[in-house]
């Protein structure tokens, strides 16, 4: 079973969310989702002061297998990103939650229709049989 | 002999496995009135003698004149053993030999082919080519609009040097992707890129700017102006180049900060003019874009045993993968002429390749002296160029040129459709494969022309 930190939030997508004490928003993919697409061997981050709309991608991970596009789960401006992911990208695999985040943005709006830890497992829980 | 697999028993079989009584049955979705029963228009079938009959035929009735004509194509001497080793079965046959496991020659020729490419264009990748240098143009701006995410515009700078096909053919390709390719002028007299044109833009945001050196009157555009103009403004450079002038030329790697994309025709590389194709296309990059690269990459790397192989990589993004949204619908290469591409360069080698460049050149001017000498001729533009050049004429050029091609010469493209505001201009060219009496007859027969009534 993946991890699910409690304290994050996450979207459907299989993104997660940390709320940072500056009042910007962390963002980046989940255990699962590194585990389902395998070692990742690039990833395109977006430029800093970049607008995204929430649901819009902003970023693409790719393996050796697929390149899979990023979404980002709400609306708002890039104000950092992850710079070490151009050099190594298996952070986002080894840490997903932690040194593999990707990047932080300056909320627009509050996000709507986001899962509670707890949520995002049950989802884990029907897509995951075991 | 049959040439199509299925025996008619093969075919019941098909049907049967998916429960269709008749071919008829199969396609009766399509509505009637979209199918064609009938080709009134294709003759009956040949023999392969009577085939043969015909388009000896028709190869003799397009003779061998002494051609002037170069504007894209250009004809190079190539060595009997290009063509003899491509030819060869291994070379030959081998539809879609992307299999690491049973294709490491092809993948190697392919693997060499890049890495000559990356060195004669200063870049440090290079794809496994493109359909021909139009298509692989239209590419390249797709390519740098994706690369350039700075930019929110989609507007692109083509010079008028450009060729103006492979303007046209970038238009069509990338015109429902709402990319705007605007064109600037060039200065009347050295037939470059005008610097007026470009000051025009600045402060604008534009997305990249393209470069075609020699541009194509021939003429060699100022590229580290123009490379600087840009790299100032952070606006990509796409290069568009002829791979033989590279043997002399800096390489787009070096025009200013260096160019970040290098397209070009491949043909002058070993394949024959062969009535327009087919060619192929080449395209070079630097590493930090080779993901927005289209097209197929071979890549060195170790087997379980580690030992040194071939295999395709940088895939994730092609459209097998990928599917629509794919870094581009390109989805092969030009496998057999970029064989005899890198048969060619490996034949020549760098010294080679300059000896060709030099002669062209060489003969070019010889050419162009030779024929401003003939009163109502005379150069078109004052500025160096590579291995062909502008002349202007004082009368319509397409009856001169068709006098000359009664005396089995082609003498050369008229510019009167591409570029009115030249008058009568006549694009024409010499390589290595024209001799010094070949440029006296073109002269004679062109003076004699001109100097008979019009």
């Amino acid at each position: 079973m993946s991890k699910v930190p409690a304290d994050l939030k996450y979207t459907n997508t299989h993104e997660w969310l940390r709320e940072l004490p500056d009042g910007t928003i962390e963002i980046g993919i989940t255990d699962h989702a590194q585990h389902a697409l395998g070692d990742l061997v690039f990833v395109e981050v977006p430029e800093v002061g970049r607008r995204l709309s929430a649901g819009g991608s902003y970023a693409v991970v790719e393996s050796v297998k697929a390149a899979s596009d990023v979404y980002s789960p709400i609306a708002g401006e890039v104000t950092a990103v992850n710079s070490q992911l151009a050099s190594a990208p298996e952070l986002i695999n080894q840490d997903p939650y932690g040194a593999g985040w990707i990047a932080r943005i300056r909320p627009a709006a509050a996000a709507t229709g986001l899962l509670a830890a707890a949520e995002y497992e049950k989802l884990l829980r029907e897509e995951e049989p075991d | 002999m049959a040439f199509i697999p299925h025996t008619a028993a093969d075919i019941e079989e098909m049907l049967a496995a998916i429960g269709v009584a008749s071919i008829e049955q199969l396609f009766e979705e399509i509505p009637p009135a979209l199918r064609t029963r009938n080709l009134p228009a294709v003759p009956s079938a040949l023999n392969e003698m009577q085939i043969g009959r015909l388009m000896m035929q028709r190869a003799l009735a397009d003779g061998q004149p002494l051609s002037f004509l170069g504007a894209g194509a250009y004809e190079h001497h190539i060595p009997a053993a290009v063509w003899a080793i491509t030819t060869r079965g291994e070379f030959y046959s081998a539809y879609t030999p992307y299999q690491a496991e049973a294709s490491q020659g092809t993948l190697q020729t392919i693997y060499e082919f890049q890495t000559m490419i990356a060195s004669l264009t200063g870049m440090q990748a290079a794809n496994a080519s493109l359909y021909d240098g139009a298509s692989a143009f239209a590419e390249a701006v797709l390519m740098a609009v994706r690369l350039n995410r700075k930019s929110e515009s989609l507007r692109v700078l083509v010079p008028r040097t450009v060729h103006p096909h492979y303007r046209l053919a970038a238009r069509s390709i990338t015109a429902n992707q709402e990319i705007r390719l605007e064109e600037l002028d060039y200065a009347r007299e050295s037939g470059r890129t005008s610097r007026e044109a470009l000051e025009r833009y600045a402060g604008e945001d534009i997305a990249a700017l393209a470069i075609q050196q020699p541009n194509f009157f021939g003429v060699l555009e100022d590229v580290d102006a123009l490379s600087t103009w840009a790299q100032s403004r952070s606006i990509p450079i796409i290069a568009i180049v002829n791979p033989v002038s590279l043997a002399l030329l800096k390489p787009p790697g070096e025009w200013g900060g260096g160019a970040d994309i290098v397209v070009g025709e491949g043909q002058p590389l070993g394949v024959p003019l062969s009535s327009g194709g087919p060619y192929f296309g080449f395209l070079a990059t630097r590493m930090q874009h080779v993901r927005q690269m289209p097209g197929r990459v071979v890549g060195r790397t170790l087997d379980l045993a580690g030992r040194p192989g071939f295999t395709l990589t940088l895939q994730a993004r092609e459209q097998h993968i990928r599917r629509g949204r794919a870094t581009s619908n390109i989805c092969t290469n030009q496998g057999l002429l970029v064989t005899a591409a890198t048969i060619y360069m490996s034949l020549m080698g760098p010294q080679g390749l300059e000896r060709v460049a030099s002669a062209s050149h060489e003969r070019a001017r010889e050419l162009i002296a030779a024929i401003t000498q003939v009163p109502g001729v005379r150069a078109a533009f004052t500025s160096p160029f590579f291995h062909e050049a502008v002349v202007r004429l004082d009368r319509p050029v397409a009856p001169l040129l068709a006098a000359l091609a009664e005396r089995d010469i082609l003498g050369g493209l008229d510019l009167t459709g591409s570029y009115p505001e030249l008058g009568n201009a006549l694009l024409t060219c010499a390589t290595e494969t024209k001799t010094s009496a070949d440029i006296e007859r073109f002269a004679s027969e062109l003076r004699a022309v001109l100097s008979s009534a019009t």
